[in-house]
């Protein structure tokens, strides 16, 4: 069925199962991010259908599912990597046109890709800011990035990069991916995105980044935040959106699940205890 | 959090006392072996070719001979500074010799007597001209994603048609002496001696000023520095070589009349390498054509207008270009109808030999100015031993080789740390 409600006030999600929803038309109940009918396919490669998904503020949304389940190419979309085939989006209600990673940064979003989207070419500090470089006087001001940027990964704990001014292609892959995360949240973001922020770090850089996480969310910040380790998932989400053969088959808030039911969601796309957003046709 | 002093031990480059000589050596040779040394093989390559001149011929080091091939090196040095805004974005500009030249002939032309031009419009309208050219180029790599090289190719044989075209149609037999003696004098014009020293004096002072203020905000700041011993090495040198170009361009190198004094081109060249260095290194524009080269994906997702900065770039080889356009007529008194079909590949070899990538991501202006020395001292040095063009040849394709290689072997050491 295609069901792809187009009212442009958004009440709320289609199906929430409980919370928000109900009451009054308080501002904050219209969410942060809403993604309607949102599909993408690369020629003949259809790699997300029909993807409806709210994303409140100040909450962290988790996005799980199985290799190839059509993840990063979801918040690829959200990023404005590249427009979606079919859907539209909506930034607090109002639709969003002419998406681009441009127009996504000056919203508010950030992200932390997969890929990470480092220039290898350029030191860490460079990297940090590149696209939101500080200036004085029309030109760059390094001291003052140099000085936030040594701040920063200290907050982060990543203690192990010998020099701030050290090319990104002398990095291990765990501290590229610090530093990757470090740059997604240096700026006041709305939206913070991480594609499995997590599956190169050790274990304290892995609990630092949960930790933050939660900091983002405690301030106020939505955070959409992709893992495989469903432990981090249920010690760190708000609410759970899974995915599976490029549809979201269920999304809705933590409690609803637990880690069975998430299992059986990730591998075969329904559960017999949570409810499921999709219809089970194709 | 009480000051912004960092000390985390940890974010420091060493915690031993980096002042210390053998810290000093072990340093060098460590960021050698990593290949970040940068330019250190190249200026030892310059300077055993120079003694190898020097040996053989004892006006080698003349300062006459010095002038020459300072003057010599200009046209490397521009169109090397030209291509490497290109080079640094992973794209190439393989006409910039001809198109360079066209905008030069353009000059030429415009001052000549038949159309009185005014040099003061007449040099920035052969500037335009190139710049208009890598414009186009920008525009057609850009919104039709043709390959550089392939467009370039395309204008190096078109544009070369267009060059013959335009001197031929002014009816002088294929050939265009300047007349005017502005465009003359960018060669065959000197400073006077006081101008000269001025010149070096206020140049070095400059220098060693940024140099001293970059380390005292930085120690201010609380930011690693570079060791002291390091700075006051790269202002001892800075004075030495100053005060050394001032003495060679003040001493008189005439026969018949005294001749003395430094050659406009210098001053020009040490501008343009200041600007390009300048926009490279302190300007947001130069940290995203340096970015796009390393990962130009990455600098459209975070946000930049990544298409506008190739543009900037294909513009920027235009005016660089332009300039070295106009040195080449001036130096040559002329243009005529047989275009410089090796010029390009001389400036694409000045970048290369500098340390300069064709992959793109890494290159700087000073890399030219290097490597357009070493190309003029093999060409001036050869000449002086009356050896043949075609051993010149063969020798900078050598040197050039040589000097890709070297950097290459290091580069493999550094990434497979
Ligand atoms: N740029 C692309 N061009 C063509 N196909 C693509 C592209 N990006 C993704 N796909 C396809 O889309 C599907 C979903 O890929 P996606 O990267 O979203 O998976 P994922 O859920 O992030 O998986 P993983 O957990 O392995 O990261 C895959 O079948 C993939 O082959
Ligand atoms: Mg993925």
């Amino acid at each position: 069925m295609d069901t792809t409600p187009e009212s442009p006030n958004l009440p709320t999600s289609p199906q929430g199962p409980s919370e928000q929803s109900g009451s009054g038309v308080a501002p904050s109940s219209v969410p942060l991010l809403s993604l309607r009918g949102v599909s993408k396919n690369f020629g003949p490669v259809q790699a997300i259908q029909g993807v409806n998904l709210d994303i409140p503020d100040g909450q962290v949304t988790a996005l799980i599912g199985d290799n190839g389940a059509g993840k990063s190419v979801l918040i690829k979309t959200i990023s404005g990597i590249w427009p979606p085939s079919e859907g539209k989006i909506f930034w607090k209600g109002e639709e969003i046109h002419e998406h681009s990673p441009r127009s996504a940064t000056a919203l508010g979003i950030a992200t932390v890709y997969q890929d990470l989207a480092l220039c290898d070419n350029l030191d860490i500090v460079q990297n940090m800011y590149l696209g939101r470089e500080e200036t004085k006087f029309g030109t760059l001001d390094e001291i003052k990035m140099e000085l936030a940027t040594n701040q920063l990964l200290k907050d982060l704990s990543v203690s192990t990069v010998k020099s701030v001014r050290q090319l990104v292609a002398s990095l291990s892959g765990g501290q590229r991916q610090a530093i990757a995360v470090a740059r997604a949240v240096m700026r006041d973001s709305r939206l913070v995105i991480l594609d499995e922020p997590t599956a190169a770090l050790g274990v304290s850089q892995t609990r630092q980044v949960l930790e933050l996480i939660r900091t983002l969310s405690s301030r106020g910040i939505a955070v959409l935040v992709i893992s495989h380790n469903l432990n981090d998932v249920f010690s760190v989400a708000d609410r759970i959106a899974v995915m599976h053969l490029g549809s979201l088959v269920s999304n809705g808030p933590i409690s609803d699940y637990d880690t069975n039911s998430a299992v059986e969601l990730i591998t075969t796309g329904q559960s017999s205890r949570v409810p499921t957003t999709l219809a089970p046709s194709s | 959090m009480s000051a912004p002093h960092v000390e985390d031990p940890t974010l420091h480059v060493s915690n031993e006392d980096p002042n210390s000589a053998s810290n000093l050596i072990g340093n060098l040779y460590k960021r050698l072996r990593q290949g970040d040394s940068g330019m250190v093989p190249v200026v030892v390559g310059l300077l055993l070719l120079v003694t190898y001149f020097q040996i053989r011929n004892a006006a080698f080091l003349s300062s006459g001979n010095l002038v020459n091939l300072f003057v010599q090196a200009t046209i490397f040095i521009l169109l090397g500074m030209a291509e490497i805004w290109v080079l640094l974005l992973g794209e190439i500009d393989l006409s910039i010799g001809i198109t360079s030249v066209l905008g030069g002939a353009v000059a030429v032309i415009l001052v000549d007597p038949q159309f009185h031009v005014s040099w003061f419009f007449a040099l920035p309208a052969g500037i335009l001209v190139v710049t208009l050219i890598g414009a186009l180029y920008g525009m057609v790599v850009v919104r039709l994603n043709v390959p550089s090289f392939i467009v370039t190719l395309a204008g190096f044989l078109a544009f070369q048609g267009v060059l013959i075209y335009v001197v031929d149609s002014q009816g002088t037999g294929g050939t265009i002496p300047v007349h005017e003696k502005v465009l003359y004098n960018l060669v065959y014009g000197n400073l006077t001696p006081l101008w000269t020293w001025i010149l070096a004096i206020a140049g070095v002072a400059i220098m060693c000023y940024r140099i001293i203020k970059r380390d005292m905000n930085r120690r201010a700041s609380g930011l690693v520095t570079e060791p002291l011993a390091y700075v006051i090495t790269k202002v001892v040198l800075l004075i030495a070589v100053g005060v050394i170009l001032a003495k060679i361009f003040d001493a008189n190198r005439g026969t018949f009349i005294e001749l003395r004094g430094m050659p406009f081109a210098i001053p020009i060249d040490i501008g343009v390498l200041v600007i390009g260095t300048f926009i490279l290194t302190r300007t947001k524009a130069g940290r995203y054509i340096n970015a796009i080269g390393g990962n130009s994906e990455a600098v459209r997702r975070a946000g930049v207008r990544v298409n506008r900065y190739r543009l900037l770039a294909f513009v920027l080889t235009g005016v660089t270009g332009g300039i070295g356009g106009l040195l080449y007529v001036s130096q040559l008194n002329g243009v005529n109808d047989g275009p410089p079909s090796t010029l390009t590949l001389y400036a694409i070899a000045a970048a290369v030999i500098g340390g300069t990538s064709l992959f793109g991501g890494r290159g700087k202006m000073i890399h030219a100015v290097v490597g357009g020395l070493i190309i003029a001292t093999i060409y001036n040095g050869m000449a002086l031993l009356s050896m043949s063009a075609s051993t010149q040849y063969v020798v900078t394709g050598v040197v050039l080789l040589a000097a890709v290689t070297v950097d290459s072997v290091a580069r493999r050491n550094s990434a497979s740390r």
